[in-house]
Protein backbone atom coordinates (compact mmCIF):
# COMPACT_ATOMS: atom_id res chain seq x y z
CA UNK A 1 0.00 0.00 0.00
CA UNK A 2 1.59 3.10 -1.38
CA UNK A 3 1.90 6.12 1.79
CA UNK A 4 -0.20 8.94 1.53
CA UNK A 5 2.63 11.19 0.58
CA UNK A 6 3.40 9.01 -2.32
CA UNK A 7 -0.25 8.97 -3.30
CA UNK A 8 -0.21 12.73 -2.66
CA UNK A 9 2.54 13.00 -5.13
CA UNK A 10 1.17 10.72 -7.38
CA UNK A 11 -1.79 12.70 -7.89
CA UNK A 12 -0.39 16.32 -8.40
CA UNK A 13 1.73 14.60 -11.25
CA UNK A 14 -1.28 13.33 -13.15
CA UNK A 15 -2.82 16.33 -12.54
CA UNK A 16 0.26 18.39 -14.43
CA UNK A 17 -0.37 15.67 -16.85
CA UNK A 18 -3.63 16.28 -17.46
CA UNK A 19 -3.23 20.49 -17.74
CA UNK A 20 -0.36 19.60 -20.47
CA UNK A 21 -2.49 17.10 -22.32
CA UNK A 22 -5.48 19.76 -21.94
CA UNK A 23 -3.06 22.46 -23.43
CA UNK A 24 -2.03 20.51 -26.36
CA UNK A 25 -5.45 19.60 -27.49
CA UNK A 26 -6.41 23.43 -27.48
CA UNK A 27 -3.64 24.20 -29.77
CA UNK A 28 -4.44 21.51 -32.03
CA UNK A 29 -7.56 22.20 -32.09
CA UNK A 30 -6.71 25.80 -33.46
CA UNK A 31 -4.48 24.43 -35.21
CA UNK A 32 -7.01 22.38 -37.34
CA UNK A 33 -8.81 24.87 -37.74
CA UNK A 34 -6.65 26.75 -40.03
CA UNK A 35 -5.14 23.60 -41.67
CA UNK A 36 -8.53 22.48 -42.61
CA UNK A 37 -9.20 25.69 -44.20
CA UNK A 38 -5.80 25.86 -46.00
CA UNK A 39 -6.56 21.98 -47.19
CA UNK A 40 -10.50 23.12 -48.48
CA UNK A 41 -8.96 26.29 -50.12
CA UNK A 42 -6.55 24.43 -52.61
CA UNK A 43 -8.80 21.83 -53.68
CA UNK A 44 -10.42 24.15 -56.72
CA UNK A 45 -6.84 23.97 -58.23
CA UNK A 46 -5.89 20.83 -57.80
CA UNK A 47 -9.62 19.21 -59.23
CA UNK A 48 -9.50 21.72 -62.34
CA UNK A 49 -5.95 21.14 -62.39
CA UNK A 50 -6.82 17.28 -62.76
CA UNK A 51 -10.13 18.03 -65.51
CA UNK A 52 -7.35 19.98 -67.84
CA UNK A 53 -4.68 17.20 -67.29
CA UNK A 54 -7.20 14.37 -68.23
CA UNK A 55 -8.46 16.67 -70.94
CA UNK A 56 -5.42 16.57 -72.31
CA UNK A 57 -4.43 12.91 -72.10
CA UNK A 58 -7.33 12.28 -73.37
CA UNK A 59 -6.13 14.40 -76.72
CA UNK A 60 -3.16 12.67 -76.27
CA UNK A 61 -3.91 8.83 -76.34
CA UNK A 62 -2.67 7.21 -79.23
CA UNK A 63 -0.09 9.23 -80.15
CA UNK A 64 3.53 8.48 -79.22
CA UNK A 65 5.08 11.46 -78.72
CA UNK A 66 3.73 11.50 -75.09
CA UNK A 67 5.40 13.02 -72.54
CA UNK A 68 7.82 10.89 -70.08
CA UNK A 69 5.97 12.10 -66.58
CA UNK A 70 2.73 10.36 -68.37
CA UNK A 71 4.02 8.01 -70.82
CA UNK A 72 6.49 6.19 -68.36
CA UNK A 73 9.47 4.47 -68.55
CA UNK A 74 7.67 1.10 -70.06
CA UNK A 75 9.19 -0.79 -67.21
CA UNK A 76 8.19 -1.54 -63.77
CA UNK A 77 11.18 -2.89 -61.73
CA UNK A 78 12.18 -0.03 -59.52
CA UNK A 79 9.74 1.96 -56.93
CA UNK A 80 9.98 4.97 -55.25
CA UNK A 81 7.82 5.20 -51.95
CA UNK A 82 7.27 8.83 -51.21
CA UNK A 83 5.89 8.65 -47.51
CA UNK A 84 4.53 11.53 -45.74
CA UNK A 85 4.00 11.63 -42.29
CA UNK A 86 4.18 14.33 -39.75
CA UNK A 87 7.04 15.95 -38.03
CA UNK A 88 5.94 15.34 -34.52
CA UNK A 89 4.47 12.18 -32.29
CA UNK A 90 1.90 12.51 -30.06
CA UNK A 91 -1.03 12.23 -32.33
CA UNK A 92 -2.53 8.98 -31.45
CA UNK A 93 -1.78 5.96 -34.61
CA UNK A 94 -1.55 8.78 -37.48
CA UNK A 95 1.56 8.11 -38.52
CA UNK A 96 1.98 4.50 -37.40
CA UNK A 97 -1.10 3.68 -39.61
CA UNK A 98 0.56 5.79 -42.95
CA UNK A 99 4.10 3.60 -41.95
CA UNK A 100 2.28 0.45 -42.09
CA UNK A 101 0.63 0.95 -45.51
CA UNK A 102 3.93 1.89 -46.99
CA UNK A 103 5.59 -1.11 -45.02
CA UNK A 104 3.25 -3.39 -46.50
CA UNK A 105 3.57 -2.07 -49.48
CA UNK A 106 7.30 -2.15 -49.54
CA UNK A 107 7.00 -6.02 -48.46
CA UNK A 108 4.67 -6.97 -51.43
CA UNK A 109 6.93 -5.01 -54.20
CA UNK A 110 9.98 -6.92 -52.58
CA UNK A 111 8.57 -10.16 -52.77
CA UNK A 112 7.98 -9.86 -56.42
CA UNK A 113 11.44 -9.23 -56.88
CA UNK A 114 11.45 -5.21 -57.44
CA UNK A 115 13.90 -2.42 -56.48
CA UNK A 116 11.98 -0.62 -53.74
CA UNK A 117 13.41 3.23 -53.17
CA UNK A 118 11.98 5.26 -50.16
CA UNK A 119 11.77 8.81 -50.31
CA UNK A 120 10.20 10.08 -46.36
CA UNK A 121 8.97 13.16 -45.36
CA UNK A 122 8.42 14.14 -41.91
CA UNK A 123 10.65 13.07 -39.51
CA UNK A 124 8.58 10.08 -38.13
CA UNK A 125 8.59 8.33 -41.09
CA UNK A 126 12.00 8.31 -41.07
CA UNK A 127 12.37 6.91 -37.49
CA UNK A 128 10.00 4.21 -38.34
CA UNK A 129 11.08 2.93 -41.66
CA UNK A 130 15.23 3.55 -40.35
CA UNK A 131 15.41 0.27 -38.86
CA UNK A 132 13.76 -2.07 -42.09
CA UNK A 133 14.69 -0.21 -44.85
CA UNK A 134 17.15 2.12 -43.53
CA UNK A 135 19.54 1.45 -46.61
CA UNK A 136 16.49 1.75 -49.50
CA UNK A 137 15.70 5.23 -47.72
CA UNK A 138 17.34 8.02 -51.01
CA UNK A 139 16.52 11.01 -48.84
CA UNK A 140 14.48 12.48 -46.07
CA UNK A 141 12.79 15.82 -45.99
CA UNK A 142 12.13 17.54 -42.86
CA UNK A 143 9.39 19.71 -42.29
CA UNK A 144 10.63 21.15 -38.89
CA UNK A 145 9.77 25.00 -38.25
CA UNK A 146 7.90 24.92 -40.84
CA UNK A 147 4.42 26.36 -39.98
CA UNK A 148 2.02 26.19 -42.32
CA UNK A 149 2.47 24.34 -45.68
CA UNK A 150 3.32 26.22 -48.38
CA UNK A 151 2.56 26.07 -52.26
CA UNK A 152 6.98 26.42 -53.04
CA UNK A 153 7.65 23.20 -50.62
CA UNK A 154 5.43 20.83 -52.71
CA UNK A 155 7.35 22.70 -55.75
CA UNK A 156 10.39 21.56 -54.38
CA UNK A 157 9.64 18.28 -53.75
CA UNK A 158 8.03 17.91 -57.07
CA UNK A 159 11.29 19.28 -58.43
CA UNK A 160 13.06 16.75 -56.70
CA UNK A 161 10.91 13.85 -57.52
CA UNK A 162 10.91 14.86 -61.75
CA UNK A 163 14.49 15.38 -61.37
CA UNK A 164 14.82 11.67 -60.32
CA UNK A 165 12.43 10.43 -62.79
CA UNK A 166 14.25 11.76 -65.90
CA UNK A 167 17.26 10.42 -64.56
CA UNK A 168 16.20 7.30 -64.94
CA UNK A 169 16.50 6.43 -60.63
CA UNK A 170 13.20 4.84 -60.46
CA UNK A 171 9.91 3.59 -62.98
CA UNK A 172 6.98 3.91 -60.96
CA UNK A 173 6.49 6.49 -57.85
CA UNK A 174 3.84 6.15 -54.98
CA UNK A 175 3.06 8.40 -52.96
CA UNK A 176 1.50 7.69 -49.16
CA UNK A 177 -0.12 10.00 -46.87
CA UNK A 178 -3.04 10.37 -45.10
CA UNK A 179 -6.25 11.15 -46.32
CA UNK A 180 -8.75 13.80 -44.27
CA UNK A 181 -12.26 12.32 -43.58
CA UNK A 182 -13.24 13.90 -40.79
CA UNK A 183 -11.76 15.00 -37.33
CA UNK A 184 -11.90 11.57 -35.87
CA UNK A 185 -10.98 9.84 -39.25
CA UNK A 186 -7.82 9.87 -41.16
CA UNK A 187 -7.71 7.77 -44.52
CA UNK A 188 -4.04 5.87 -45.22
CA UNK A 189 -3.71 6.24 -48.73
CA UNK A 190 -1.38 5.28 -51.55
CA UNK A 191 -1.67 7.45 -54.84
CA UNK A 192 0.41 6.59 -58.18
CA UNK A 193 2.44 10.07 -58.71
CA UNK A 194 4.74 8.65 -61.69
CA UNK A 195 3.81 7.75 -64.40
CA UNK A 196 1.17 10.45 -64.49
CA UNK A 197 -2.35 7.96 -63.67
CA UNK A 198 -5.03 10.04 -65.30
CA UNK A 199 -8.38 9.81 -63.29
CA UNK A 200 -11.21 8.99 -65.32
CA UNK A 201 -11.89 11.94 -67.38
CA UNK A 202 -15.22 14.12 -66.70
CA UNK A 203 -18.31 12.99 -68.84
CA UNK A 204 -18.09 15.34 -71.11
CA UNK A 205 -15.00 16.18 -72.49
CA UNK A 206 -14.54 18.73 -75.67
CA UNK A 207 -13.16 17.06 -78.21
CA UNK A 208 -12.71 20.55 -80.51
CA UNK A 209 -10.18 21.97 -78.15
CA UNK A 210 -7.55 24.20 -79.75
CA UNK A 211 -4.09 24.23 -78.04
CA UNK A 212 -1.62 26.42 -78.03
CA UNK A 213 1.34 26.11 -77.93
CA UNK A 214 0.37 21.91 -78.97
CA UNK A 215 -0.55 19.26 -76.81
CA UNK A 216 2.92 17.72 -75.90
CA UNK A 217 3.92 21.31 -74.99
CA UNK A 218 1.45 21.85 -72.83
CA UNK A 219 1.92 18.61 -71.22
CA UNK A 220 5.61 19.85 -70.82
CA UNK A 221 5.12 22.35 -68.35
CA UNK A 222 1.78 20.93 -66.83
CA UNK A 223 2.76 17.76 -65.26
CA UNK A 224 5.85 18.72 -63.59
CA UNK A 225 3.03 20.93 -62.16
CA UNK A 226 0.63 18.44 -61.36
CA UNK A 227 3.06 16.43 -59.70
CA UNK A 228 3.50 19.35 -57.17
CA UNK A 229 -0.09 19.75 -56.89
CA UNK A 230 -0.50 16.45 -55.64
CA UNK A 231 2.58 16.33 -53.28
CA UNK A 232 0.82 19.67 -51.86
CA UNK A 233 -2.51 18.32 -51.14
CA UNK A 234 -1.22 15.31 -49.75
CA UNK A 235 0.79 17.85 -47.26
CA UNK A 236 -1.60 19.88 -46.48
CA UNK A 237 -4.53 16.61 -46.24
CA UNK A 238 -1.99 15.08 -43.85
CA UNK A 239 -1.40 18.67 -41.75
CA UNK A 240 -5.35 19.03 -41.23
CA UNK A 241 -4.81 14.99 -40.27
CA UNK A 242 -2.49 15.05 -37.91
CA UNK A 243 -3.89 17.97 -36.20
CA UNK A 244 -7.40 15.96 -36.27
CA UNK A 245 -5.53 12.67 -34.81
CA UNK A 246 -3.69 14.59 -32.38
CA UNK A 247 -6.74 16.57 -30.88
CA UNK A 248 -8.76 12.93 -30.60
CA UNK A 249 -5.44 11.47 -29.17
CA UNK A 250 -5.45 14.52 -26.42
CA UNK A 251 -8.66 14.45 -25.34
CA UNK A 252 -8.74 10.58 -24.67
CA UNK A 253 -5.21 11.25 -22.79
CA UNK A 254 -7.27 14.14 -20.78
CA UNK A 255 -9.80 12.05 -20.13
CA UNK A 256 -7.30 8.98 -19.08
CA UNK A 257 -5.79 11.40 -16.85
CA UNK A 258 -9.41 12.51 -15.18
CA UNK A 259 -10.67 8.81 -14.52
CA UNK A 260 -6.71 8.24 -13.05
CA UNK A 261 -7.04 11.46 -10.84
CA UNK A 262 -10.41 10.04 -9.44
CA UNK A 263 -9.27 6.38 -8.80
CA UNK A 264 -6.08 7.93 -6.92
CA UNK A 265 -8.53 10.50 -5.12
CA UNK A 266 -10.52 7.73 -3.99
CA UNK A 267 -7.34 5.76 -2.58
CA UNK A 268 -5.88 8.57 -0.83
CA UNK A 269 -9.18 9.41 1.02
CA UNK A 270 -9.53 5.70 1.88
CA UNK A 271 -6.46 5.60 3.27
CA UNK A 272 -6.35 8.89 5.22
CA UNK A 273 -9.17 7.38 6.72
CA UNK A 274 -7.92 3.94 7.37
CA UNK A 275 -5.15 5.80 8.96
CA UNK A 276 -7.18 8.15 11.64
CA UNK A 277 -9.30 5.16 12.55
CA UNK A 278 -6.09 3.08 13.43
CA UNK A 279 -4.85 6.36 15.60
CA UNK A 280 -7.71 6.26 17.00
CA UNK A 281 -8.28 2.75 17.94
CA UNK A 282 -4.55 2.97 19.48
CA UNK A 283 -5.66 5.94 21.35
CA UNK A 284 -9.15 4.36 23.04
CA UNK A 285 -7.06 1.27 23.37
CA UNK A 286 -4.19 3.17 25.16
CA UNK A 287 -6.72 4.84 27.39
CA UNK A 288 -8.81 1.72 28.21
CA UNK A 289 -5.72 0.06 29.37
CA UNK A 290 -4.81 2.56 32.07
CA UNK B 1 -23.67 42.29 -72.48
CA UNK B 2 -23.35 38.88 -72.36
CA UNK B 3 -21.33 37.67 -69.54
CA UNK B 4 -19.02 34.27 -68.81
CA UNK B 5 -17.95 32.55 -65.74
CA UNK B 6 -14.22 33.75 -65.30
CA UNK B 7 -12.12 31.50 -62.41
CA UNK B 8 -8.92 32.69 -61.41
CA UNK B 9 -7.37 29.73 -58.91
CA UNK B 10 -3.81 29.76 -57.69
CA UNK B 11 -2.82 26.41 -55.85
CA UNK B 12 -3.19 28.14 -52.40
CA UNK B 13 -6.86 28.99 -53.29
CA UNK B 14 -9.31 30.75 -55.24
CA UNK B 15 -8.72 33.91 -55.50
CA UNK B 16 -11.23 35.40 -57.89
CA UNK B 17 -15.04 33.85 -59.37
CA UNK B 18 -16.84 36.66 -61.22
CA UNK B 19 -19.27 37.14 -64.20
CA UNK B 20 -17.19 38.88 -66.79
CA UNK B 21 -17.96 40.75 -70.01
CA UNK B 22 -14.54 40.55 -70.96
CA UNK B 23 -10.75 38.99 -70.06
CA UNK B 24 -7.69 40.30 -72.07
CA UNK B 25 -4.93 37.71 -71.33
CA UNK B 26 -0.95 37.37 -72.33
CA UNK B 27 -1.28 33.92 -74.02
CA UNK B 28 2.49 32.43 -74.70
CA UNK B 29 1.94 32.75 -78.38
CA UNK B 30 0.14 36.00 -78.38
CA UNK B 31 -2.24 38.29 -76.21
CA UNK B 32 -5.95 37.48 -76.46
CA UNK B 33 -9.24 38.91 -75.35
CA UNK B 34 -11.94 36.15 -74.40
CA UNK B 35 -15.94 37.21 -74.53
CA UNK B 36 -18.86 34.58 -74.42
CA UNK B 37 -18.82 31.96 -76.64
CA UNK B 38 -15.32 31.78 -77.28
CA UNK B 39 -14.29 28.26 -78.98
CA UNK B 40 -12.57 26.09 -76.90
CA UNK B 41 -9.17 26.76 -75.98
CA UNK B 42 -5.97 25.52 -73.81
CA UNK B 43 -3.00 28.01 -73.60
CA UNK B 44 0.01 28.53 -71.63
CA UNK B 45 0.37 32.36 -70.02
CA UNK B 46 3.47 34.18 -70.19
CA UNK B 47 4.16 36.43 -67.08
CA UNK B 48 1.78 39.25 -67.52
CA UNK B 49 -0.78 40.99 -66.71
CA UNK B 50 -5.07 39.81 -67.07
CA UNK B 51 -7.67 42.61 -67.77
CA UNK B 52 -11.11 41.59 -66.22
CA UNK B 53 -14.25 43.37 -67.39
CA UNK B 54 -16.74 42.73 -64.84
CA UNK B 55 -20.12 45.04 -64.22
CA UNK B 56 -18.89 48.07 -66.19
CA UNK B 57 -15.77 48.34 -63.78
CA UNK B 58 -11.59 47.13 -65.12
CA UNK B 59 -9.90 45.19 -62.82
CA UNK B 60 -6.00 43.98 -63.73
CA UNK B 61 -4.27 41.35 -62.37
CA UNK B 62 -0.75 39.71 -62.29
CA UNK B 63 -0.27 36.48 -63.00
CA UNK B 64 3.08 34.03 -63.24
CA UNK B 65 3.26 30.42 -64.26
CA UNK B 66 -0.31 30.21 -65.23
CA UNK B 67 -2.62 28.76 -68.07
CA UNK B 68 -5.92 29.47 -69.43
CA UNK B 69 -8.67 26.70 -69.88
CA UNK B 70 -11.72 28.54 -71.91
CA UNK B 71 -14.63 25.93 -72.51
CA UNK B 72 -18.51 26.04 -72.34
CA UNK B 73 -18.42 26.31 -68.60
CA UNK B 74 -16.31 29.66 -69.02
CA UNK B 75 -12.44 30.42 -68.13
CA UNK B 76 -10.74 28.88 -65.91
CA UNK B 77 -7.12 30.16 -65.18
CA UNK B 78 -4.80 28.29 -63.42
CA UNK B 79 -1.91 30.43 -62.09
CA UNK B 80 1.20 29.51 -60.19
CA UNK B 81 0.97 33.13 -58.33
CA UNK B 82 -1.43 35.54 -58.69
CA UNK B 83 -1.64 38.94 -57.17
CA UNK B 84 -4.73 41.78 -57.81
CA UNK B 85 -3.45 44.99 -58.51
CA UNK B 86 -4.53 46.45 -55.29
CA UNK B 87 -2.42 44.28 -53.32
CA UNK B 88 0.55 44.28 -55.66
CA UNK B 89 3.32 46.75 -53.71
CA UNK B 90 6.98 47.58 -53.76
CA UNK B 91 7.26 44.12 -51.54
CA UNK B 92 5.27 42.13 -54.07
CA UNK B 93 7.55 43.04 -57.09
CA UNK B 94 11.05 42.57 -55.28
CA UNK B 95 9.77 38.88 -54.09
CA UNK B 96 8.78 38.37 -57.52
CA UNK B 97 12.09 39.36 -58.66
CA UNK B 98 14.15 37.21 -56.35
CA UNK B 99 12.08 34.38 -57.28
CA UNK B 100 12.54 33.95 -61.00
CA UNK B 101 16.40 35.43 -60.13
CA UNK B 102 16.77 31.79 -58.47
CA UNK B 103 15.18 30.17 -61.29
CA UNK B 104 17.76 31.86 -64.05
CA UNK B 105 20.86 30.93 -61.53
CA UNK B 106 19.26 27.25 -60.78
CA UNK B 107 18.71 26.70 -64.55
CA UNK B 108 21.63 23.54 -65.26
CA UNK B 109 20.99 23.31 -68.93
CA UNK B 110 22.02 26.13 -71.28
CA UNK B 111 18.39 25.86 -72.74
CA UNK B 112 16.68 26.15 -69.35
CA UNK B 113 18.69 29.19 -68.83
CA UNK B 114 17.70 31.33 -71.89
CA UNK B 115 14.14 30.62 -70.93
CA UNK B 116 14.38 31.53 -67.44
CA UNK B 117 16.08 34.97 -68.81
CA UNK B 118 13.36 35.00 -70.94
CA UNK B 119 10.90 35.10 -67.85
CA UNK B 120 12.95 37.32 -66.26
CA UNK B 121 12.38 39.75 -68.63
CA UNK B 122 8.63 39.31 -68.61
CA UNK B 123 8.06 39.45 -65.16
CA UNK B 124 10.26 42.65 -65.43
CA UNK B 125 8.05 44.37 -68.26
CA UNK B 126 4.49 43.12 -66.06
CA UNK B 127 5.74 44.55 -62.82
CA UNK B 128 6.67 48.19 -64.77
CA UNK B 129 3.09 47.85 -66.77
CA UNK B 130 0.99 47.59 -63.27
CA UNK B 131 3.36 49.73 -60.73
Amino acid sequence: MASLKELKNRIASVKATQKITKAMQMVAAAKLRRAQEAAVAARPYARRLGVVVANLAAAMDGRDDAPLLLAGTGRDDVHLLVVCTAERGLCGGFNSSIVRLAREHAAALIAAGKTVKILTVGKKGADALKREHGNRIIDRVELRGIKTVSFDIAVDLGKRVVELYEAGEFDVCTLFYSEFKSVIQQIPTARQLLPVRVEAPAAAIETDYEFEPDEADILETLLPRYVSVALFSALLENAAGEMGAKMTAMDNATRNAGDMIDRLSITYNRTRQAKITTELVEIISGAEAL
Amino acid sequence: MATFKFELVSPERLILSVDAEQVDLPGSEGDFGVLAGHAPFLTTLKTGIITVKAGGAVSRIYVRGGFADVNASGLTVLAEKAVPELDFGPAVAAAELAVVETIVVEARTEEARYRAIAVREEVKVAIAAIG
